[in-house]
């Protein structure tokens, strides 16, 4: 067995990627890896003697297990171990917040693709065709696809109900909810998949004192680590997690999905085991952005300002609860969108369903309600005859401003100058006809020559909170070690932090640079060996574990200037102030006015320097009754105007160009939010065009990249880019989460450009190129119109 | 069957004929830096070079590989274009996650080689067989825009 089978990932020693403080946009540690192909993802480990697993599925959405008949799949030459329920030592369950979600399904499968047994081989071929002869007997039970249908409750998915959360949010009601002007409307989200390129995969390694190491690509080691503790009856300390080279999250990857497989066949049959997801198992074998149905009221004065909204939201919460309980919180409590209104009434529902499980992903329950408050204001707006724009503008967050939890917005609100400067943007260019064919809606198809298309222009603005809420105690911890070698100094940073692409290894070390002045910095492999740094999601890490990585380094400055104090004291009285006139850059400490007092590297004669550090967030409450409390850490905004090309005779469009401005509060690392706000951009068109998992009755339609479709380079249009510094006072360096904003608001925005540019309703996402014909409703269903809405049927 | 894969000669026994190239280049030669994301030719991530030609490597039989010239990522390291590629995917920040970086090289070096200022390619059409999940493509695009058309204001379009 080769020693450990991710070495060849971990950066060369030395200064392997160059310098680049707070502000500075260095190249990523791991890019050369990547570019060259020598990046060791999770999906590449191989260690000597290892077996491959693959998972037995349920082809049902609902049904009773009868009997499962694993004797022909064990006999079968290569096979090592059959595993089912009854082999699990510990709890045989797992989730993020209720542990609902069998690891091996037991008496009942609740949807299709829930794994039910698990097989180890010599190779993978003969692993997947042991699975294949793993016999189930199923009593198939009534299947319950609609959260209407979970509402009535006639037939439980869990017996307990199927009620996840039902929660309202109340305020200003007292005297009732009436305006001058109401509009109405009623919006559909389809289920969006986070679609990882990497599928999930990971190694998992027996030891010999009986427990188990992990390689795995995951958004949260630490999580794992504790489900894997119950399901496998051994303690934390046995089982080590170590990040492997990722392949993107979005959300996919919070809650676990191999790694209790992986951990159960290693101990078992005492070898090293691995598994990788096909894309197909992917769909089943992780949580998706829940479908839902919005029903707004807004009442208006008849200048536009908004006196009451009213809202409905059921999402469909799939099999298991997952995240599903933070989620619908966040589609309430950002239901109206970043508006002022004195009175609200919300009540948002998820239910479990036998439709795949849904959870995390990127924007977590605020794209759904984007998607309907956004949709609500243009509707406002044409009711008016107002500039969609004006109307945001009259009724946007200001400052002081409440949630409609009551909870303030602190600060300076930034949703004012985000329009703003939307607005002062140029449009691109006005559509000529005669232009190359590519450039018009259907591309290389041409099916157009330009009479039919319509151009239109939409605006977008979302918010939600970044970091865990609702009193969640959220923390992360950093280790920063700082000791000399042969060229100087350098520091290593260890957190459990999971860089799943978006440039956090770039960041920390960015921290480190700025606060301790050495250029060498190498921020080693995440794994459990090190306190928790919580969950790459929610837009937190940045603020979390860049929070952490910051007091660990203000401990070793301590600690540098404690020994230069005992040897340099009598020479530079300003060293006796700690901190005041003292500065460290480029590997010197220095005293008042910049006179140099010594090298870092002198003052590690005496050892190295190592400080671990644990950092929590300000603290946040629950919701009471009426959904009134404290529950967010900060507030994090994004607004996009989009430019689209319809052509109406054949319902394609085209995206000219979407501008979009986001408050990152500070940039630590410009290039890497330009990162984001494109990628979150493109994520949000995604779901405005063309990306939906379709379930019939509880089976998808569509696990596949052919036909679940993700924008390509011809989707994604030229954009421009705002950033804005707008600091949190409250958080270090001023940071506002960067990862989530974009996907926001760009789904509305795109919509609305297609809304105008069709004179549509388009009141379900994706919008479907039937959706933009005119009159097309009042005519016969085009063909595969009525059956391809999966929402339709839901709820 | 024998397969000439970086400009080595390897010879492999037992391969059945309809294995995948990509099984062969990740599971039997130990090149894993062609991804597997897909296995439909979708995604592009397992791009490599065949007779000097892109192709999914998910898609062709080790039995039409066999006897022709197989060039994959690793075996680009030296090449001059998709050094100067990779560099400016890097310094672009076309680069997040990483999976489907090692696919845009191999795709953008073979544009690239075929019409080095593009002056008869639409990048994006060139480029829309491999999926980014990360970065939105932008910064991909102007990367290799940048190495077509050196210090002609980079971007195309986009503005910040």
């Amino acid at each position: 067995m080769s020693a450990d089978p991710i070495a060849r990932e971990a950066p060369a020693t030395g200064r392997p990627w160059g310098g680049g403080a707070i502000g500075d946009s260095p190249a990523r540690p791991d890019g050369d890896l990547k570019v060259r192909g020598r990046f060791a993802f999770s999906s590449d480990l191989h260690v000597d003697g290892m077996l491959w697993g693959a998972t037995v599925r349920s082809p049902h959405p609902h049904a009773r297990v009868l009997g499962i008949d694993a004797a022909t799949a064990a006999a079968m030459p290569g096979v090592h171990a059959v595993l089912t329920a009854a082999d699990v030592p510990g709890a045989n369950s797992f989730g993020l917040i209720v542990a609902d979600q069998p690891v091996l399904a037991a008496e009942v499968v609740r949807f299709e693709g829930e794994a039910v047994a698990i097989v180890a081989a010599e190779s993978l071929e003969a692993a997947r065709r042991a699975a294949e002869a793993v016999v189930v007997a199923y009593e198939p039970l009534s299947v319950v696809h609609r959260v209407v249908d979970a509402l009535a409750g006639e037939v439980t998915v869990h017996p307990a109900g199927n009620v996840v959360r039902d929660i309202r949010i109340r305020r200003g009601t007292e005297d009732g909810l009436t305006a001058p002007v109401v509009v109405r409307g009623e919006y559909r989200v389809g289920m969006q998949d986070q679609a990882p390129l990497g599928t999930e995969s990971g190694l998992a390694v027996p030891r010999p004192d009986g427990g188990v190491d992990l390689y795995a690509n995951t958004q949260w080691i630490h999580a794992d680590r504790n489900q894997l503790a119950s399901v496998l009856a051994l303690p934390p300390s046995s089982i080590h997690v170590q990040l492997a080279g990722v392949g993107g999250a979005f959300g996919a990857r919070e809650d676990i999905s191999l790694q209790a497989h992986l951990c159960l066949l290693a101990l078992r049959t005492g070898r090293p085991v691995k598994m990788v997801y096909s894309r197909e198992e992917s769909f089943y074998g992780h949580v998706h952005r829940h479908s839902g149905v919005l029903r707004y009221e807004h009442g208006a004065d008849r200048d536009g300002r908004l006196r009451y909204v009213r809202c409905e939201i059921e999402l469909d919460g799939g099999a298991y609860a997952s995240t599903s309980s933070p989620v619908v919180s966040n589609t309430a409590a950002f239901a109206v969108g970043p508006y002022a209104c004195p009175a609200v009434d919300i009540r948002a529902v998820v239910a479990y369903t036998n439709n795949p499980p849904c959870g995390a992903m990127r924007g977590f329950g605020a794209v759904q309600a984007a998607v309907g408050h956004e949709a609500q204001m243009d509707r406002l707006a044409r009711e008016l005859g107002m500039d969609p724009l004006e109307l945001r503008l009259l009724n946007v967050l200001g400052d002081g401003d409440l949630m409609p939890t009551g909870q303030p917005v602190p600060g300076v609100v930034p949703a004012r100058a985000l329009l703003e400067e939307l607005r002062s943007m140029p449009l691109p260019p006005e559509r000529v006809d005669d232009r190359d064919p590519l450039t018009l809606p259907g591309g290389a198809g041409y099916v157009t020559r330009g009479e039919g298309v319509v151009r239109g222009v939409g605006y977008g603005i979302g918010f939600k909170a970044g970091g865990m809420p609702e009193g969640v105690r959220d923390f992360s911890t950093a280790r920063v070690r700082v000791r000399r070698h042969a060229d100087g100094v350098v520091a290593e940073v260890a957190t459990a932090a999971a860089e799943v692409g978006q440039g956090l290894v770039s960041v920390v070390a960015q921290i480190v640079r700025t606060e301790l002045g050495v250029d060498d910095v190498v921020v080693l492999p995440a794994d459990t060996g090190v306190g928790s740094a919580g969950s790459s999601s929610a837009s937190r890490q940045t603020y979390m574990t860049g929070g952490a990585v910051k007091v660990a380094c203000d401990a070793v400055r301590l600690e540098l200037l404690t020994r230069a104090h005992d040897r340099f004291g009598h020479l530079f009285p300003e060293l006796l102030e700690f901190g005041h006139e003292v500065t460290l850059a480029a590997g010197a400490l220095l005293g008042a006015e910049g006179r140099a007092v010594c090298t870092i590297a002198d003052l590690l004669d005496g050892g190295a320097i190592e400080e671990e550090r644990r950092f929590d967030h300000h603290p946040t409450t629950s919701l009471d009754e009426d959904g009134q409390g404290s529950p967010h850490i900060q507030f994090i905004f994004a607004a996009h105007r989009a430019v689209a090309d319809v052509d109406v005779e054949t319902g394609l469009s085209r995206l000219v160009e979407l501008a979009v401005v986001q408050d990152v509060g500070r940039a630590i690392n410009p290039l890497a939010v330009e990162g984001q706000m494109e990628g979150g951009t493109a994520q949000g068109i995604g779901l405005a065009l063309m990306e939906e998992i379709q379930v019939r009755e509880g089976r998808v339609l569509n696990p596949s990249f052919t036909d679940y479709l993700i924008p390509t380079t011809l989707d994604v249009p030229p954009m421009r880019l705002k950033i804005l510094e707008i600091p949190d006072e409250a958080a270090p360096y001023g940071i506002k989460g960067a990862g989530e904003p974009a996907t926001i608001s760009s789904t509305p925005a795109v919509v609305a450009a297609l809304r105008e540019a069709s004179g549509r309703d388009l009141a379900r996402v994706p919008v479907r190129p039937w959706d933009l014909i005119p009159d097309l409703s009042e005519l016969a269903s085009p063909p595969g119109a009525g059956s391809h809405d999966n929402l339709h049927e839901g709820a | 069957m024998r397969f000439d894969v970086n400009a080595q000669v390897r010879d492999l026994p037992d391969v059945p004929p309809w294995e995948s190239l990509l099984s062969v280049l990740r599971d039997r030669l130990g090149l894993y830096g062609a991804k597997n994301a897909c296995e439909q030719g979708e995604c592009g991530s397992c791009t490599v070079l065949l007779e000097g030609a892109p192709v999914c490597a998910c898609l062709v039989p080790a039995a039409r590989a066999a006897e022709r010239e197989v060039v994959t990522i690793e075996g680009l390291d030296d090449d001059v274009l998709a050094t100067s590629v990779r560099e400016a995917i890097r310094r672009c920040g076309g680069v997040q996650c990483g999976f489907c970086t090692p696919g845009f090289v191999v795709s953008a070096t073979a544009t690239l080689r075929r019409d080095p200022c593009l002056a008869k390619t639409d990048l994006p059409e060139a480029l829309s067989g491999n999926l980014c999940r990360c970065t939105g493509y932008r910064k991909i695009l102007q990367a290799v825009e940048d190495v077509a058309r050196p210090g002609e204001g980079v971007g195309g379009s986009d503005e910040r």
